[in-house]
């Protein structure tokens, strides 16, 4: 938990004097350790001469920030209507099905956490998922099956 | 001899395995002996053809596509390297002369000219392809000339609001301030487009140039580029881009020497529709909630850090380096009515040949559907458009003969937004549209404004009431009223249009609903 402060004391000095620090320190804090924990709130807030009020309102805002740590992978399932318009229904209700989890869930072995997007600008390519940083596209249930086996492996 | 042979690097182009496809290449190549320098360009927007690989000829460029891992070796083994056909019968994926297929001829691309031909990050490339043109006319020009040249060309705001560019340009240009900024929406959310995407992916450059331009226009040395974090490819696009452009001279406290400054910083977004929204995007610039402001104050006039602020959609910027390099009669020559110019149309969803359409605007939705889209892939009939993201009006087939241009869309109650055409074949349910409809709303709502906080849930609650048969009459009267509440009552476009696409569904396909035609 030390170890942990101490690289986001690091990331808060090195952000802090930005115009409108906040949202590139929060990115900055997610992409190294994962997610921002909430114990951090106090040390952004000083720095930033901000009230823990605000930086939590800012954190719970934004769909993208998370207070608790993912799995190893992040599978992303897009909703929005050019891939409803492709069975993106389907592709959810199977991913939630052999992942036997929810929306913002984790698989039991820690592997996935499965998040709904709206929207991935790949809706020439209907229906779209992203795993981690990468798109695909005209997914099918078993294009997902073979992702989803590749990212536990 | 080295052969140069080009792949995507497009996101959309990766989806589809051009990565894969690419090391596939390289490798095969590597064992057969043979020369060849492989170039990442952007996508030509033909998407149901990536990964399309191209080869560089005597006679221009010859596409192959949709390449697999599985078709790289027959490729070799049809010499496609050389697309001498003399000997051989041309691959089976061969689509000849890639400036001769007539998706892509019969187009006319002026923001997208350079758009999966050129190498994206290359600076010499860009130049090479009249890269910088537009900027060097505008340091001979006065600010007031710029503003003037963007004014007369037509050009009005691509992302949405069709609001003329020049205007806003001329407000900040007239405003006394220590500081002004330029920022770019880049917060693309609307389901249905990705035209913006393929601009900072493909070609990162005429966005930076149009920025630039914007800056010395209007007298701001700081611009912002505010990307949705859905686009990590994009981010690294254009950080690319802009530390070639900066270590050139492009960008900088002297740029081309003109002794003007202009910076650029892209921003990343985190995921929040409403963003996109010009005052909510500037609250999460300035790193809090993405609350919508109240208007007055316009952000031309008390925008970022409460000074003077151009926001631009990606494509309005991205249009300005060729309006100065041709000048704004040249823009203005194309497009019919008071919509000037050309419009990057997205063809999406359930459609067999979807992707990027640069045509000047006045074609109809009709053509643009059976013509490029090539009809539905799913190869049934198509029942319903939404034009114009999530908060634009279905369009049923009768209307799809209205050509694309601002006014006639306001005509049928219907928006152009974005340039996004999402098509749906008669499996669509138009009841469950309207009410997804709501639903993201109420995901999505800033929460500032009553109508749209409030109304938003409400207006799921109905429609459920609706789609299972309860009070059917009572209820859609009660939608009804719910949306008049939302068009007059809420702060921004969202709450304000999300009634669109609900009563769209609602008017044009009310047997969706339970309800006769009458």
């Amino acid at each position: 938990m030390q170890a942990l402060q101490t690289k986001i004391d690091v990331l808060i000095g090195q952000h802090q004097n930005m115009p409108g620090a906040l949202l590139p320190l929060l990115h900055a804090i997610q992409d190294n350790i994962g997610y921002i924990p909430e114990s951090s709130y106090t040390h952004i807030a000083k720095a930033l001469s901000l009230s823990v009020a605000e930086v939590h309102g800012v954190v719970s805002f934004y769909h993208h920030f998370r207070t608790h740590k993912p799995g190893s992978h992040i599978l992303q399932i897009c909703r929005a209507e050019s891939c409803q318009s492709m069975g993106s229904e389907a592709l959810e209700a199977h991913a939630k099905k052999c992942l036997n989890v929810d929306y913002h869930q984790t698989t039991a072995d820690d592997a996935i956490t499965l998040l709904p997007v709206y929207c991935l600008g790949n809706c020439a390519l209907s229906p779209a998922v992203m795993l981690d940083d990468e798109v695909y596209g005209r997914v099918s249930a078993a294009d997902l099956d073979s992702l989803i086996a590749e990212a536990k492996a | 001899m080295t052969i140069k042979v080009y792949i995507p690097r497009d996101s959309s182009a990766l989806s589809m395995g051009a990565e894969k496809v690419a090391a596939a290449i390289a490798l095969e190549a590597k064992k057969r002996g043979l020369g060849i320098q492989i170039i990442r360009n952007g996508s030509r927007g033909l998407y149901w053809l990536e990964t399309m690989v191209e080869v560089a000829t005597e006679k221009g460029r010859v596409a192959y596509g949709p390449v697999k891992v599985k078709d790289v070796a027959s490729l070799f083994d049809a010499d496609f390297l050389n697309a001498n056909y003399a000997n051989v019968k041309p691959h089976s994926l061969s689509l000849g002369l890639t400036e001769e297929i007539a998706w892509l001829k019969k187009q006319q691309r002026l923001t997208f000219a350079r758009v999966g031909i050129t190498d994206p990050i290359s600076l010499t490339d860009y130049l090479a392809h009249d890269g910088y043109k537009g900027l060097k006319n505008a340091l001979q020009l006065s600010a007031a000339d710029i503003v003037k040249t963007v004014t007369d060309s037509g050009l009005r705001g691509r992302g949405g609001a069709a609001f003329p560019t020049g205007i806003k340009w001329k407000t900040v240009l007239g405003c006394e301030a220590t500081q002004k900024y330029i920022v770019c929406n880049a917060d693309e959310g609307d389901s249905g487009t990705f035209s913006d995407r393929m601009i900072m992916e493909n070609d990162p450059f005429v966005l930076i140039e149009g920025m630039t331009i914007a800056g010395i226009a209007v007298g701001a040395t700081q611009g912002y580029i505010y990307l949705r974090s859905e686009y990590p490819h994009a981010l690294v696009a254009l950080n690319a881009a802009i530390a070639s452009a900066t270590e050139a001279g492009y960008l900088g406290n002297n740029v081309l020497a003109s002794g003007k400054a202009f910076h650029l910083e892209v921003r990343r977004a985190a995921g929040a529709y409403v963003c996109g929204e010009e005052t909510s995007l500037l609250e999460s610039l300035e790193g809090k909630r993405g609350v919508v402001r109240f208007k007055p104050p316009l952000p031309a006039i008390e925008g970022l850090f409460g000074k003077p602020t151009v926001v631009n959609n990606v494509i309005s910027l991205a249009t300005v380096p060729i309006i100065l390099d041709k000048g704004a009669q040249y823009y203005a020559d194309y497009g019919m009515g008071r919509s000037r110019g050309t419009l990057p149309i997205q063809l999406a969803g359930n459609l067999k040949h979807g992707g990027l359409v640069e045509l000047a605007f006045g074609i109809t939705l009709r053509e643009l559907l059976y013509e490029y889209g090539g009809g539905s892939a799913t190869g049934k009939p198509i029942r319903a458009v939404q034009v114009g993201g999530p908060l634009g009006a279905f369009l049923p087939e009768s209307q799809f003969d209205t050509p694309l241009d601002y006014e006639e869309f306001t005509k049928i109650w219907a928006v152009l937004g974005h340039g996004g055409i999402v098509a749906f074949d008669d499996t669509v349910d138009m009841a469950k549209m309207a009410r997804y409809a709501f639903e993201f709303c109420a995901i999505e709502s800033c929460g500032k404004c009553t109508p749209c906080r409030i109304g938003s849930t409400r207006g799921v609650e109905v429609i459920d009431k609706i789609i299972a048969g309860k009070d059917t009459v009572k209820n859609i009267k009660l939608v009804r009223d719910l949306s008049d509440t939302m068009l007059n009552g809420s702060l921004c476009a969202l709450g304000g249009m999300t009634p669109y696409p609900v009563l769209s569904a609602m008017n044009h396909f009310p047997e969706d609903f339970g309800i006769s035609k009458s």
